[in-house]
Order: structure tokens, then C-alpha cells, then sequence
């Protein structure tokens, strides 16, 4: 177990260099003036334009500035915002609200889908299964940037049921309560599906009739056997989907007025404030390994089979 | 003459093989998927926009970018159907013009992703070892990223210009760049699936090359499950292109796209709701009909789910 943690770890770092490298490459080695902009509405002065190109190395070529970016990186500094805030700062302000606010979209899509698709999977081709299959067709086809705006619109501002915006820079669970329900939205049917389709075929195998003619009652059969089989695609895509959704919130953020990362990033880009788009970016993409890497040690504990020594 | 008998004869055989004993999986998958009514419905839906994307000129005589402000915001009518936006277009022309940019974009990242991550994924599941082991890591990299926000930073990237066709391959290429892991991951676990079968293995004893090997028995029984998520893919890129016209980053203004115009309708939705839900109607059929397809194509391959 300790050295496959420490093998996955070691695998971790090449990819982090790269993806960073990408990100790194694509934003510095833009060209057109770095300093556009970056004064108002007047050109900068030589001494700031002398000063902004010291400070990120641009006269360096490009490898040699990427090389001083991850030395920085490993002392844990993650370089300053062209307003002259650490990146981490910026980071810490807004990590906690989009974390937040994915766990809650996590815990819904988990929650309302798994028993969604455990209820269709067992009785497969009645109405309920029919209702879910079409719904989430439905639900997966519109995009999320409607589902939004409409949600917030009846359910916000026409009914008053939840509040319309978030108004807070650390919003309760009431405020992130409808974006996360948008958020999770598309989740939930993938979920949903996965675990009707897995649950359906596990149905049918050998392991579950051998239970059964044992004497297991249907509920211990199901419960125990098939369902945490069926469990391992779907913990896979909820891993997986929590990394995506820390990145992946910038609509939502956006609709809802949440101060969170995916925000945040997105201005960085248009505004060309490269080192926080290449922080930002650099920290969700740990964060994306280190929760597949969970991911993977949860397997063990779903399926003994699977083993990690 | 005579040669072109005989390359018609063995096409022939699997389409009018319905009475034949032994059935090859694709015509076995397409007896189930002719019994299917989601089958006809989602071709029906997709051949309609196809038509819209290739020929907007047989669905209506108006032009979608011709400006009457005096009608502005005029509610569905029998003049203009689905009622006119912010600027006096006719939002059913439109919609009909709008089908093209997102069917283009779906259809070139479906095939452009499939062709990269099919190649790739082949590649390292075949070849394994080193090759697999750099391969898979060079996909993480770009698999870790997450896929709106590197787009909009490919976009952001790539220099602004005005020409239609270049816009739509610049939002293909920022989605196929973040897009090609996946079937990269697919193609290769079901390579390695393959790979070890006896068939294969007696290919090789046989002394085929590589090459063919991998054409003649690798790719054809690997294909199914990739071609199932592509079919899931298109839907969900043409999803991602209006996510990123909604953003501003993807396609703009001047060009008709239902998410341009869906972006431009959520502003007025409170008082105009017409704007915003025609264009989403449309983009979210087109996105129904191939994830629709999906499904079928899946269960039609799959015979365990029957």
C-alpha cells in the first residue's frame, strides 16, 4: 500500500510538469505586448514595463522562465497576480466556496443518482425506469447555461425559494444550494445511468444466482453483492467529476455570482494575467491527481480483489 | 468489367444476408436497430439538421442576419414564427442558419478526437511497454486540465479574426486538444482487451505483420465502444461550443449560432422568453438526437444489455 501511494505519487510529477509547461506555454508565449492594459487607459511607463518584465523573466527564453516558474513552485510559491497579490492568497479566498460548492454538487449527484439508478436497475423496463431514462436524456441535452438562467429565474426570483444570487464572500448552504442542484445537474444523469447499466448486468451474474439459491434474501443478495459491484464505475466518475467540477463551475459561478475559482480563472485568461491562470491551473490539476489517486485506493475497499500491495 | 463485379459481390453479401445462417455483428447490430423507434426518431431529428446545416435555403426564405427594429422583440406571430430578437432578426431563420456552426463543430472534434485518440490509443496498446507508458502520461496531461477552462485559454491563445471557417476550427482545435485523452484511454483498453484473443495470436504465429494485424483484426473488434462515446461526444461538443459562445470566447456576433443567440437571450429572459427558448430548443434536439443515437448504437453492439 505505502509504496504504490509513493509510486503513484512519483507518476504524479511529470504530469503536473507537463500540464503546467502547457499552460505556461500557451499564456506567456502569447504574442502582442505584455503590458497591455496593464495601465489604464494609457501606455505604461518604461520603468514599470522594465520592472513587469524583470519580475516574470520574459526576457528569458522560454524554458529558462518556465525553469525559474517551477523552482519558485516547489519552495510552494505560486508567483503574484499582475495586481500584485500572491496567487495563493487569491487562491485560499476562493478554494473554500467552489469546494464547497462541488461537494455539495458531488453529494447531490451521488446521492439522488446512485438510488435513481438502483431503483430503475432493479425493476428494469417499468415505468420508473422509463421516467429516469427519459428524464435524464432530457436533463444531459439542455445545456447548462439554460438549466441555470431558468432555475434561477422560477426558482429564485419568480417562486422565491432559494436566493437569487450569492451575495456573501462566504456564502452559506442555503446560497450555494440551487447552483449546486445546476451544478450537479448533468452529473446526476450520467450517475444515474452508469449505475443502472452496471447494476442491471451484475443482476444477471453468476455470483448473484449463487447468492440467491444459498438462501440470501433478495436484499442481501442485491445489497451486498451486486451493488458494491456495480459501485467501482461509478465512484470512478464521481472522482473524476469532482476534479472537473472545482474547474468546471465557471458558468454556473458566473450566473450565481459566486466569488469561486472557475471565476476567477476565466478573468485571469481575458484580462492575460498569465500567473494566475498558470496557478490556478497548476493547483487544480494536483488537486484533480490526488483525488483520482483516492479514487484508486477506494477500489480496494469496494472489491478485495483489487489490491494495491 | 468484370473486376468490378467482383468488388461489388463481397460488399453485397452482409447487406442482403438476412436470410444467411451466419450474420456479421454490424448487420446483427443493425437488424436490432431497425426495430428500435429511437432508432428512427433520433435519425430522423439528425438528418433534418444535417439538411439545415448543408442547405438552410430549403427550410426558409429569410435572412437571418436582415434587421426590422421596428418589430424588435415582437412575440411569435404569424409573420415572423418564432418572433423576432433585440436586433429584429426572424429567430426561425435564424435557427435554421444557427444549425450549421454547431453541427460543423460537433461532427470535425468527433472526428478529428476519434481519429488522434484512436490512433494514439492503438498505438499504446499494441505497441505497450515504454511507448504505452509515455503515451498514457502525455494524455494525463492534457486529461488533467479541465476542459472549458482550457479551451477558453487555446482560444484566448489563437489569434482573433473574422472569417467563419476559421473561428469554427478554432473552437474544434481548442476542444480536440483537451478532447483526445479519453478516446485515447477507450481505444487503448479495449486494444489490450483484444490483443491477447487466439485469433490474434495466430495472425502473428502466421507471420502477418504488424500493420496487419492491427488493421484487420485489431481495430474491427475494437471499435464498438468508441464508436458508441463518439456518437455520446458529438452531442456533448455541440454542447460545449454553445457553453463557450455563451462565455463570449467561442464563436461571435456577427456569425449565427444558436449559442450566440442563446447568450444574447438570457439577458432579456424575464420579459422576452421566446429568444431564449427557440435557439435552446433547437440546440438541445441536436444534442438529444445524437446522444439518442448513442444509446442505441450502444445497445445494438452490446447484446449483454438485451
Amino acid at each position: 500500500m505505502g509504496t504504490y501511494i509513493v509510486r503513484r505519487i512519483l507518476q504524479m510529477i511529470p504530469v503536473i510538469l507537463g500540464a503546467t509547461f502547457l499552460i505556461f506555454a500557451m499564456v506567456f508565449a502569447l504574442p502582442g505586448d505584455p503590458v497591455a492594459g496593464k495601465c489604464g487607459e494609457r501606455p505604461c511607463s518604461a520603468a514599470y514595463r522594465a520592472a513587469f518584465i524583470e519580475k516574470y523573466n520574459l526576457d528569458d527564453p522560454l524554458p529558462i522562465q518556465y525553469g525559474k516558474y517551477v523552482v519558485n513552485l516547489a519552495k510552494g510559491d505560486l508567483g503574484t497576480t499582475a495586481s500584485d497579490t500572491p496567487v495563493a492568497d487569491q487562491l485560499k479566498l476562493r478554494v473554500p466556496v467552489t469546494g464547497k460548492l462541488a461537494l455539495m454538487a458531488v453529494a447531490f449527484e451521488a446521492l439522488v443518482g446512485i438510488l435513481a439508478g438502483v431503483l430503475t436497475g432493479i425493476r428494469k423496463g417499468g415505468f420508473l425506469d422509463n421516467l429516469v431514462l427519459v428524464s435524464t436524456l432530457v436533463l444531459i441535452s439542455i445545456p447548462i447555461f439554460v438549466i441555470g438562467n431558468v432555475a434561477q429565474l422560477y426558482l429564485g426570483v419568480k417562486f422565491g425559494l432559494f436566493p437569487v444570487t450569492v451575495t456573501s464572500s462566504n456564502p452559506t448552504f442555503y446560497e450555494l444550494l440551487l447552483p449546486a442542484l445546476v451544478l450537479g445537474s448533468l452529473s446526476v444523469a450520467y450517475v444515474a445511468r452508469l449505475m443502472r447499466t452496471n447494476l442491471v448486468e451484475n443482476l444477471r451474474s453468476d455470483y448473484v444466482r449463487t447468492a440467491i439459491s444459498k438462501g440470501l434474501t433478495k436484499r442481501r443478495a442485491y445489497g451486498l453483492h451486486a451493488l458494491r459491484n456495480s459501485l467501482i464505475p461509478v465512484v470512478t466518475f464521481i472522482g473524476f467529476d469532482f476534479g472537473a467540477l472545482l474547474g468546471g463551475a465557471v458558468v454556473t459561478e458566473g450566473i450565481f455570482n459566486i466569488p469561486g475559482v472557475g471565476g476567477y480563472i476565466f478573468r485571469a485568461i481575458r484580462v492575460r494575467d498569465g500567473a494566475s491562470v498558470v496557478g490556478s491551473v497548476t493547483f487544480l490539476v494536483i488537486v484533480y491527481l490526488v483525488v483520482n489517486l483516492l479514487v484508486d485506493l477506494l477500489y480496494g475497499l469496494l472489491d478485495p480483489r483489487i489490491s494495491h500491495d | 468489367m468484370t473486376e468490378a463485379a467482383v468488388s461489388e459481390a463481397p460488399t453485397s453479401t452482409p447487406e442482403g444476408g438476412d436470410s444467411a445462417p451466419a450474420r456479421s455483428l454490424a448487420s446483427d447490430a443493425w437488424r436490432t436497430m431497425r426495430s428500435n423507434p429511437l432508432f428512427w426518431v433520433s435519425s430522423v431529428l439528425i438528418v433534418i439538421f444535417t439538411l439545415m446545416a448543408i442547405f438552410p435555403s430549403l427550410f426558409t426564405s429569410t435572412n437571418p442576419t436582415e434587421a426590422i427594429l421596428r418589430d424588435a422583440r415582437v412575440r411569435p406571430n404569424a409573420d415572423a414564427w418564432f418572433g423576432r430578437d433585440i436586433q429584429g432578426y426572424d429567430i426561425y431563420a435564424r435557427c435554421i442558419y444557427g444549425a450549421r456552426a454547431s453541427i460543423l463543430v460537433g461532427l470535425l472534434t468527433t472526428v478529428f478526437t476519434t481519429l488522434v485518440g484512436g490512433i494514439v490509443g492503438v498505438f499504446a496498446g499494441y505497441v505497450g511497454g515504454w511507448t504505452d507508458t509515455i503515451l498514457s502520461r502525455l494524455g494525463d496531461v492534457f486529461f488533467a486540465i479541465p476542459l472549458l477552462l482550457g479551451a477558453v485559454i487555446v482560444l484566448v491563445t489563437l489569434p482573433a479574426t473574422d472569417n467563419y471557417f476559421y473561428i469554427v476550427l478554432k473552437v474544434v482545435l481548442a476542444l480536440v486538444v483537451l478532447g483526445w485523452p479519453s478516446m485515447a484511454r477507450l481505444m487503448r483498453s479495449s486494444v489490450i482487451q483484444v490483443k491477447p484473443n487466439d485469433y490474434v495470436q495466430a495472425a502473428r504465429a502466421l507471420g502477418a505483420s504488424p500493420w496487419r494485424v492491427v488493421r484487420s483484426h485489431i481495430v474491427p473488434n475494437a471499435l464498438a465502444p468508441m464508436i458508441v462515446v463518439a456518437t455520446i461526444n458529438l452531442g456533448a461538443y455541440i454542447s460545449a461550443e454553445a457553453t463557450l459562445s455563451y462565455l463570449g470566447i467561442g464563436l461571435q456576433p456577427p456569425t449565427v449560432s444558436w449559442g450566440v443567440d442563446i447568450s444574447a437571450a438570457v439577458v432579456g429572459m424575464r420579459t422576452t422568453p421566446h429568444m431564449l427558448f427557440f435557439p435552446s430548443l433547437f440546440l438541445s434536439l441536436t444534442v438529444l438526437a445524437f446522444i439518442m443515437l448513442g444509446d442505441v448504437v450502444r445497445d445494438a453492439l452490446d447484446p449483454k444489455n438485451r
